[in-house]
């Protein structure tokens, strides 16, 4: 489970309507919930960001609402994880059921500049700043349960998924 | 080794033994709630898991109150997603067009959650319900899916935060300025995780409006649930409401508790929350002079029938400032008809205030009383995020009724006592 990337970097309590105003709520479209991740706060981020790129982000990242549009959006904006020194809780349980990975780290934010690119094994726990000769970052590794519901694409489609391989057994 | 009534609560919801903070458990869920926002989405996954049936239909709820009435066309076709699935599933409990509330008001006044329920609800201000001596916690829409399949759902118990109140309140402050107050000390992480457990003497003479309020708000301390102690005040109010059983919890002497916050609340004056987080709290009269354009007195937070009319008493024979837009919202049916029958809309109509139908609308920007660039709100709402009630240019300072009906008639942020 590696991540590779460059570096999108935000501060403290980044929040949900930051990450996707309510204003456009009015859809469950991820395509069209991509188009305006983070507009408030940098209004091209959805036209910057590339394919697997990583958020770095400070505390509480995602507090707010419940609004699983958050994770979705981020996830459809091409984003493969978000590495912050604490994220808000209801965001970290909906990040896993929709399956974007997310990582814990103290250390990171003060190590790595925006467009920077990174290497998070979340597997084996660490985290690579490329062209860096420092040591590696050590994280919190996803346990395999997690990772497993990470591969399936979320809680719902690990439940359908691990229903059918039961089925199959019988 | 004691316990508190968050672990008890989730206790009595599992078939364990033992329970303490920190440990993994699938709990029993008493309520599962949804509304025009989230459970769209949750329908959809609850059918992709080839989900049939609700596990009780009596015990999912879904309330289309944010985007409604029906805004435009694309939040006209989610509500239909909500309604339709109500009726294919023949829920217990379908709120439609007049019968529709704000849910964290609807709820309780109906009697529909409880003292000692587990409630989740794909809204993040289902910790409401903590006012009533309830476990309830936000989740998002595929938890509430998987809930509406089986029923359960897991949870990891968390620590407890204990809130010692004491003191008597000043004039003019509220629930309200308690939790904007509380929320200042401790930041909008303070409470990440944790049950926020509130005692002391003051709350015995607090009601459950302003219970309400506190319990509210805890998610803008990061907080996983906020809870209130049942006494006499909780049993007066769910008498007349309930239609099935409840129970009370306690917490024992010697509980353990990660953290304990003692609050004087005598020294506590009228609280103001500036942009862009609710911890940006400050006495009304560390404020000075800010220049406003709109009020809204309403929301899940703050639109109970005890708001309106402390909102009425200071605008009655008075009106809102020329160049202020004042918008009151009764957050159900049942407050709009006690509203109108006290008298209370007729002196809103006089202080030259737009009476919206309950909805939860401004508060998230979502329609009726949207903020253009570089307008400033007042509003008893609970957040003021960059861009929550409009554009990302304009501001929201979060306050009591009392303050915001002030700040009203003044055209600028005040409290009741410059009047």
């Amino acid at each position: 489970m590696k991540f590779k990337g460059k570096v999108w970097k935000f501060g403290d309590n980044i929040d949900t309507d930051a990450i996707i105003p309510a204003r456009h709520l009015t859809t469950t479209d991820p395509a069209e919930l991509a188009r305006h991740c983070m507009e408030d706060i940098d209004p091209e981020f959805a036209l910057k960001v590339g394919t697997g790129d990583i958020i770095v982000a400070g505390e509480n990242f995602g507090c707010g609402s419940s609004r699983e549009h958050a994770p979705i959006a981020i996830k459809a904006a091409g984003i493969s994880c978000v590495i912050a020194r604490s994220f808000a809780r209801i965001f970290y349980r909906n990040a896993f059921n929709m399956g974007l990975p997310i990582f814990e780290s103290a250390e990171l934010w003060d190590r790595v500049t925006g467009g920077q690119h990174i290497e998070a094994d979340g597997g084996g726990g660490k985290i690579i700043i490329v062209g860096s000769e420092a040591q590696p970052l050590s994280i919190e590794p996803i346990p395999p349960f997690m990772q497993e519901l990470i591969r399936h694409g979320g809680l719902m489609r690990h439940i359908t998924v691990k229903k059918q391989q039961s089925q199959g057994r019988k | 080794m004691g316990m508190t009534i968050t672990e008890k609560i989730l206790r009595e919801h599992t078939d364990l033994k033992e329970l303490h903070s920190g440990m993994l458990i699938n709990a029993r869920v008493d309520v599962a709630l949804g509304n025009d926002i989230t459970a769209p989405f949750a329908i959809e996954e609850f059918r992709k898991a080839g989900g049939t049936e609700v596990f009780d239909r009596d015990r999912v709820i879904l309330v289309p109150d944010h985007f409604t009435p029906n805004k435009d066309i694309q939040s006209a076709a989610q509500c239909k997603v909500l309604r339709d699935f109500v009726s294919e599933q023949n829920l217990s409990h379908s709120f439609e067009g007049g019968t529709v509330g704000i849910e964290h008001v609807l709820l309780p006044e109906q009697g529909l959650v409880l003292p000692g329920d587990l409630v989740i609800g794909a809204d993040s201000h289902t910790c409401t319900y903590g006012a009533l001596g309830a476990y309830a916690t936000g989740v998002g829409s595929t938890d509430l899916a998987a809930v509406m399949l089986t029923g359960e759902a897991w949870f990891k118990v968390p620590e407890s935060m204990k809130i010692v109140l004491h003191g008597s309140l000043r004039r003019w402050v509220s629930g309200k300025d308690l939790i904007l107050h509380i929320i200042g000390r401790i930041g909008v992480d303070g409470a990440r995780y944790r049950a926020m457990e509130f005692t002391g003497d003051t709350i015995a003479r607090l009601g459950m409006a302003d219970r309400f309020t506190m319990a509210n708000m805890v998610i803008e301390a990061g907080a996983k649930n906020g809870i209130f102690i049942p006494d006499a005040v909780t049993e007066a109010y769910v008498r007349e409401r309930a239609r099935r059983k409840w129970r009370f919890y306690d917490s024992d002497p010697d509980a353990v508790y990660a953290s304990t916050l003692d609050v004087d609340v005598s020294r506590i004056e009228p609280q103001v929350a500036f942009p862009p987080l609710p911890s940006n709290t400050r006495g009304i009269s560390e404020v000075g002079e800010i220049r406003i354009d709109q009020v809204v007195i309403g929301s899940c937070t703050n639109g109970r029938i005890e708001d309106l009319r402390v909102a009425a008493g200071l605008l009655k024979g008075r009106e809102a400032a020329p160049h202020v837009r004042l918008i009151i919202i009764p957050a159900t049916p049942g407050i709009y008809r006690a509203a109108l029958q006290e008298g209370l809309l007729e002196i809103f109509i006089n202080a030259k205030a737009v009476i919206s139908p309950p909805t939860c609308g401004p508060c998230l920007g979502g329609y009726m009383g949207i903020l253009a660039d570089g307008e400033r709100a007042v509003a008893t709402t609970n957040r003021n995020f960059i861009g929550r009630m409009g554009h990302p240019g304009s501001e929201v300072y979060l306050a009591s009724p009392a303050v915001a009906a002030a700040s009203a008639i003044l055209g600028r942020i005040a409290g009741p006592d410059s009047l």
